[in-house]
């Protein structure tokens, strides 16, 4: 039996869908951004396989798994920073109470 | 079955087990230390595939770095010791049902789809621990230099199958300028806003 690229994108759909799922259904802001955690960690195992076992990306598969991680630090500093300045002024983070902007 | 198969059964199992537990449990505590197993078990994958640097990385920015964000997000934000954001029988059965709609497409076109791969095992052991060296040529746009060959500049030309590649050291340093710049935003957006609150 062996894995095989396929393995890993399997693996890297379930993290993308757990994500995804979560991203929709959490009340708590901080949850949400996990979810997006999670997406981004998906694509991340995809990259890294691709980088792996296809010669065409061998170099670039980890240095975009690089930039994604990079990204995601800077997504998630300034997430955190709206969500701590909504707490501020809502003393909550359940996103359904944050509908000023409604249309 | 082989020691590297079984490796990434346990690890796969460990990851998905984990990124589903985060999902599913309603406590945001609980679900943080999912999400640092998750995190710490997509590093051990990223040491399987033979990326040792990316997975350096992730265990120092995502575990070290993001999580400690994410942990003091819900220490500053948590109104009681046990916050669970209860929701709704139907909310759950459409979410889980959208959720396994989406995971059976993505099985699909994973297994339907013609990936291109030459073979399994393409790297052998000496290539794949100089992954990090490679790695730093990359930025600089000499892939086809192994640290044993004197760093000229120039490739060797008893390689066969050298190509021009693109250097990605400019776009590493926009990356790390848009970090900073990022960093500072948000510093500026989380600053204490005492006196307005007093006064209001």
């Amino acid at each position: 039996m062996i894995v095989g690229l396929n393995g890993y994108l399997i693996l890297g759909a379930i993290l993308f869908v757990s994500g995804a799922v979560c991203m929709a259904m959490k009340r708590n802001a901080i949850g949400v951004l996990m979810g997006v955690e999670l997406v981004l960690n998906g694509a991340n195992i995809n990259f890294v396989a691709f980088a792996r076992y296809n010669p065409a990306f061998e170099i670039e598969g980890q240095i975009f798994a690089l930039f994604v991680i990079v990204m995601a630090a800077a997504e998630a500093a300034v997430a955190l920073a709206i969500v701590l300045n909504f707490y501020n002024n809502h003393l909550t983070v359940d996103v359904d109470t944050a509908e000023e902007l409604k249309g | 079955m082989d020691q590297s198969t079984l490796l990434f059964l346990i690890l796969a199992t460990f990851t998905g087990v984990s990124a589903v537990a985060v999902v599913v449990t309603q406590n945001i505590v609980r679900s943080a230390v999912y999400l640092l197993f998750t995190l710490a078990g997509t590093a051990g994958i990223f040491f399987l595939l033979g990326a040792d640097f990316v997975g350096a990385t992730q265990l120092i920015i995502y575990v070290g770095g993001i999580l400690v964000l994410v942990v003091f997000g819900v220490m500053l934000t948590a109104q009681g010791p046990f916050i669970s954001m209860k929701v709704g029988g139907g909310e759950w059965a459409v979410a889980s049902a959208v959720g396994i709609l989406l995971m059976g497409a993505l099985t699909v076109s994973v297994s339907m789809g013609n990936w291109a791969t030459t073979s399994t095992e393409r790297m052998d052991d000496e290539q794949r621990s100089l992954s990090s060296a490679r790695l730093g040529e990359a930025f600089l746009g000499f892939p086809g230099i192994t640290p044993r060959e004197p760093l000229t500049g120039i490739p060797p030309t008893n390689q066969p199958h050298y190509r021009q590649r693109v250097a990605y050291l400019l776009p590493f340093e926009i990356v790390s300028v848009h970090l900073l710049v990022v960093l500072i935003g948000a510093a500026y957006l989380a600053r204490a806003k005492r006196r307005k609150r007093i006064r209001a």
